[in-house]
């Protein structure tokens, strides 16, 4: 992702399904899903073990060290 | 045939199905179709970033043709599962969970005192559990006891298509519990199943023996009519069985 490319004093750093990140500083939820472009898919969010509500993913500011895990269903039995 | 009521949903079908190992998505729609379940089974993985797409079933099921129900695949802990279960409630589908926790990883057969403590949690937060257990009444009964909607008792280790190994352990389940018991794993062919229903169980869960067959919806429509078959014969309540012969043609009148 593209903030990643341009690391700077005002990047945090964050973990998405296991993987370090950098992003901007006052990056919401939402806008890391748009930036995934995983936004509009049927992908629940889970921060810090919390399940983050549809509802609250455009006011879910993200802070350095945040874990976050993205997960959809897949086939299974 | 008579339907089958979960936590007072109805199905259309005592067969519920599983969506993985299936060759590509358009073998598993026939197959699911074919096999006219209800109610097919999902698993909770990580998005792959690069290839979002990639696994996402969704874009090939409809929730609206096929109930979901979300599984815990994979947990090997209670803590696991209880957080699983969250995150598939979380896609605002479904707050029904087929629960498992396995406590072995060459045989997949379930870590029962996990599996006790996560249905508590589960039922407790509202979920409607259906939990995946081996074919043991005492475990059966305890789960009953902590209100599971489905006790789901294997009859031979998932995967394994051997088949109904203890007919025994699962008509004594059957007997003692007022909650469905939907067999889940180790059916591997339609003889099987229809064995299976004949132990007067309420349905059956079912993937590899449809995803690894030949012609899966092939498979598929047997396994529908061998569910069917086995609920009906019993339904009609089989003959005695004796260890001797007894004519069915008159003994009288034999011309001579």
């Amino acid at each position: 992702m593209p903030e990643a490319a341009q690391s700077s004093s005002e990047d945090i750093r964050i973990e998405v399904n296991g993987e370090p990140r950098e992003v901007a500083a006052g990056t919401s939820v939402a806008a890391l899903l748009r930036a995934l472009g995983l936004d509009g898919r049927t992908v629940v969010v889970e921060l810090n073990r919390e399940i983050v509500r549809r509802t609250e993913i455009d006011d879910m500011i993200l802070q350095s060290e945040d874990r976050l895990e993205l997960v959809h269903f897949v086939g299974g039995g | 045939m008579d339907k089958l009521t979960i936590a007072g949903r109805e199905l259309d079908s005592r067969l519920i199905v599983g969506t993985g190992k299936y060759a590509d998505p358009e073998t598993m729609l026939r197959a699911l179709r074919a096999s006219g379940a209800a109610m097919v089974t999902v698993a909770v993985r990580r998005v792959d970033i690069e290839h979002p797409d990639r696994d996402d079933i969704l874009r090939y099921l409809d929730p609206e043709e096929f109930a979901l129900l979300p599984n815990t695949a994979g947990c090997y802990t209670a803590e696991d599962a209880v957080r699983v279960a969250r995150m598939a409630r979380g896609t605002g589908m479904s707050d029904w969970i087929k629960l498992e926790v396995i406590g072995d990883k060459d045989t997949l057969l379930p870590d029962t005192a996990g599996l006790l403590t996560a249905a508590r949690e589960l039922v407790d937060e509202g979920f409607v559990v259906l939990a995946y257990t081996n074919d043991d009444l005492v475990t059966a009964l305890r789960l009953e006891d902590l209100g599971v909607a489905a006790v789901m008792p294997l009859v031979s280790p998932i995967g394994s298509g051997l088949g109904l190994l203890n007919p025994l352990n699962i008509r004594l389940i059957k007997s003692r519990l007022d909650v469905p018991v939907i067999v889940d794993a180790g059916v591997g062919t339609a003889s099987d199943a229809c064995a299976t229903m004949e132990q007067g169980v309420d349905g059956i869960l079912m993937n590899t023996a449809l995803a690894e067959a030949e012609d899966p919806a092939g498979m598929a429509t047997a396994m529908r009519l061998a569910v069917e078959a086995g609920r009906a014969a019993y339904l009609a309540g089989r003959m005695a069985k004796r260890e001797w012969a007894v004519p069915s043609s008159p003994l009288q009148g034999i011309p001579g």
